[in-house]
């Protein structure tokens, strides 16, 4: 079977996830792959949880990616990066923003957040990135909205994709004030320790 | 071109001549006319509702222009008066509808399989399996329907409708305006004539069988052939996706008719055949009856969302190893949608909670004043039914001998799509019932599309502001109130005195969907330390810019807020104030 490499993105409805998929798929169009992605719109607007799928290889068919088949994970937001942890493959690599968000049931108080989420990423998953882009966006790209971007750069090292493909499609699909906010962010994302 | 099946069906429009399109939002089928909005050539329309969106759309067809009409897969219930007729009468320019369907009801309140609407209706359909076939099969549908004057329908699921891919794309070619002539035997459906076409439509499908035998997208890809697939739509992606080239596909893309021929062909040429199909045994029903064995819904599910891993594991007993664990081996709070912080439903079912009320429900952002905490609503049923059921409830009440009355909730797109007659009804049939109606200004739900109400077109263009009230008034409602959604004293008021009327009463809340573009900004607030007493009623309202700390302080997300000041207003120690000063009431 023609190999196939399944990326998933989630988060919470709000976060950019969406955009942050079409210039993946950009990127992966640009370097001659066929690509599929997918996403369930509706309530996503209403704060909950969102997942893209991204898959691409010579030839895709699927949209959706199966449990247990993601290569990559980027999760906008730890509870999320543990929700749609039994999609990773084996030695599958996730990188996570360090970000808590609280859903309606923790903010009223009904449920508890896991308070040790990267614990359980580190121990469940065969690589761990942690990179927390709120910093990245504000401290070296000056612009918090860059997030989803500074994100994008820290998956970028996990791809084997051309820096300047990533750049040029990330130039086309942000608003033309923000390009160089964004490209910083990209490049700082990328460099994360 | 990376395109999503509805953003392809959009552009398939306007490459193969479409200068007209209607329809009424609706997930997953909603992007398709807002796809086609921007183009210049093509005249596009959000309508009343379903059923008037392809009423027009015939109308559009009959004066020779080529029509796509687009709706959710319960928008053709509502639309299936003109439909199953415009299938006798036929069309003059091509027409196309698309019915969304949402396997597995991502966002919907049924789940249906849409493709029995084809043979019971008696229109051809088409089924894309991906975006570039999407866009293609408008072209074909639009040909079919002018070679055999008949409405097309062209079927997709939510992984179709949302799901992006390759598209190769061409230029518009123009469809010259087909002239109209008056023919009464053609577009009359009198009895008469409608029984003249009813034997034409036994022509026109044999002549579509026909036509189906030798369509290309009818398509048999040879492979090995101790196994044989027939299959459609997004399960043509997920049967490739597990057996690749290692069985024989029958793909089928004019599921209605079938061509029988075809079908009998390849499954002479198989050891073994299976039809793999989301949902009903559509194809496998018919399949059978031609006397084929095969194996279908005896191991594949017939609810809920097909897949790969379904496949795989039903098919061929297999599972994938999974890394991160099963779902559910940790224990994670979930992650509902909700009410968004400032959303104007919030504080009406509060009110509404509050005096315990037999709520009737409707389809619209309110939906999630179902849940916790609010749990404010009794019944979710269909576009419209708030109306008709607390009038019903309120009737039957009155005639089992009791006084109970029932609060129909309703949203302003509801209420102009199919709450105007419930309304009549009410009236003219002497109720007592109580209408609320949440005119947030827009179709919220579905990302803000505007409606009769909103003052403007879907092209952009300024255009009258029906009022509700108006409307309610002219309907014959006496007791009418417009009251401001943020003003909790208020709305209680209203509420109570519409319930104590002796006739039909309507309450029209009239506040902005928070998520709208260019409406006042009102400060944050924030919660008084010294007066909170930690007695959480704040909570109860649901906002997700309250936060409830592990010590039982709660805080406000000053990002999160929009000022609307429920919370401050449900507060018993006045402790949430704005930044610097208090609330008043
Ligand atoms: C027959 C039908 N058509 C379309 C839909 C999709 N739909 C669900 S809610 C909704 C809009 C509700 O708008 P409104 O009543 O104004 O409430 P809001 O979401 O703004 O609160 C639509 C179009 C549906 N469920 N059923």
């Amino acid at each position: 079977m023609a190999e196939v490499t399944n990326v998933l993105l989630v988060g919470v409805g709000g976060q950019g996830t969406l955009l942050a998929a079409r210039i993946l798929s950009g990127v992966l169009q640009e370097a001659g792959y066929d690509v599929k992605m997918s996403e369930v719109h509706g309530m996503s607007q209403r704060g909950g949880s969102v997942v893209t799928f991204v898959r691409y290889g010579h030839k895709v068919h699927s949209p959706l990616v199966e449990k247990g088949s993601a290569h990559l994970i980027l999760a906008f937001e730890k509870l999320e990066a543990l929700r749609w942890l039994p999609y990773l493959k084996a030695n599958g690599t996730i990188v996570v923003n360090d970000l808590a968000l609280l859903p309606a049931p923790v903010l009223m108080g009904k449920a508890k957040y896991p308070p040790n989420a990267l614990d359980i990423l580190e121990e469940k998953t065969g690589k761990l990135m942690v990179i927390d882009a709120a910093q990245v966006a504000l401290k070296e790209a000056g612009n918090i909205r860059t997030q989803n971007v500074a994100l994008l750069g820290a998956l970028a090292r996990n791809m084997d994709l051309e820096i300047e493909t990533w750049e040029k499609v990330i130039r086309e699909n942000v608003p033309p004030k923000t390009v160089e906010a964004n490209l910083k962010a990209f490049a700082a994302g990328g460099k994360y320790q | 071109m990376f395109l999503s099946g509805n953003e392809a069906i959009a552009r398939g429009g306007y490459e193969y001549g479409a200068s007209f399109a209607a329809a009424y939002p609706g997930t997953p089928s909603t992007e398709i006319i807002e796809s086609i909005i921007p183009y210049e050539e093509i005249y596009a329309e959000w309508s009343t509702n379903e059923k008037v969106a392809l009423e027009v759309g015939l109308g559009a067809s009959l004066a020779g222009a080529r029509v796509l009409v687009a709706m959710k897969h319960v928008g053709v219930n509502v639309a299936a008066d003109p439909l199953f007729t415009a299938a006798y009468t036929g069309v003059n320019g091509g027409l196309v509808l698309v019915t969304a369907d949402d396997p597995s009801m991502h966002s919907s309140q049924n789940e249906q399989d849409n493709r029995n609407i084809a043979p019971f209706a008696k229109i051809p359909m088409l089924e894309p399996s991906d975006s570039q076939e999407a866009k293609d099969l408008v072209g074909e549908g639009f040909k079919i329907s002018e070679q055999f004057d008949t409405p097309v329908l062209v079927r997709i699921t939510t992984r179709i409708a949302h799901g992006k891919g390759l598209v190769q794309c061409q230029r518009r070619q123009e469809a010259p305006r087909r002239e109209y002539k008056k023919d009464a035997a053609k577009y009359n459906m009198l009895p008469a004539f409608a029984r003249r076409k009813r034997v034409l439509i036994e022509e026109r499908t044999a002549a579509l069988r026909e036509f189906s035998e030798g369509f290309s997208y009818n398509k048999i890809e040879w492979g090995p052939k101790e196994v044989g697939i027939i299959t459609s739509g997004i399960g043509y992606q997920y049967a490739k996706e597990v057996f690749a080239d290692s069985v024989s596909y029958l793909k089928l893309t004019l599921t209605w008719p079938l061509p029988e021929e075809k079908i009998r062909a390849f499954a002479s040429q198989v050891k073994k055949l299976y039809v793999i199909e989301e949902l009903d045994p559509y194809l496998e029903t018919q399949i059978k009856a031609l006397g084929i064995k095969v194996i279908g819904k005896e191991l594949i599910p017939n609810m809920f969302e097909l897949s790969a891993d379904i496949l795989r594991e039903k098919i061929l007993g297999e599972g994938l190893p999974q890394q991160g664990g099963e779902e559910g081996e940790l224990d994670l709070p979930p992650r509902p949608p909700v009410l968004c912080a400032g959303c104007p439903h919030r504080g009406v079912f509060h009110v509404l909670k509050k005096m315990k009320v037999p709520v009737m429900g409707d389809i619209g952002c309110y939906g999630l004043a179902v849940p916790p905490p609010l749990e404010a609503v009794d019944s979710t049923v269909c576009m419209g039914a708030s109306i008709g059921m607390a009038h019903g409830f309120q009737k039957a009440s009155a005639w089992l001998g009791d006084a109970r009355i029932a609060v129909g909730a309703i949203g302003d797109s509801t209420f102009f799509h199919s709450g105007m007659t419930g309304l009549a009804d009410m009236v003219f049939n002497k109720g007592a019932g109580v209408v609320v109606v949440l005119d947030n200004r827009t179709t919220a739900m579905t990302g803000h599309q505007p409606h009769p109400g909103s003052g403007i077109t879907a092209k952009g263009e300024a255009t009258r502001e029906i009022a509700i009230e108006d409307v309610v008034r002219g309907l014959g409602v006496e007791d009418v109130a417009v009251v401001d959604a943020y003003d909790l004293e208020a709305a209680e008021k209203a509420i109570r005195h519409a319930l104590d009327y002796s006739g039909p009463s309507v309450v029209i809340f009239r506040r902005a969907c928070a998520l709208l573009k260019g409406l006042p900004q009102m400060p944050p607030l924030l919660v008084d330390e010294e007066r909170c007493t930690k007695c959480h009623i704040c909570l109860s309202t649901g906002c997700p810019a309250l936060i409830h700390h592990p010590d039982k302080s709660v805080t406000i997300d000053a990002n999160a807020c929009t000022g609307c000041t429920i919370c401050a207003q449900v507060c018993p120690f006045q402790a949430i104030v704005e930044v610097g000063g208090e609330v008043s009431g």
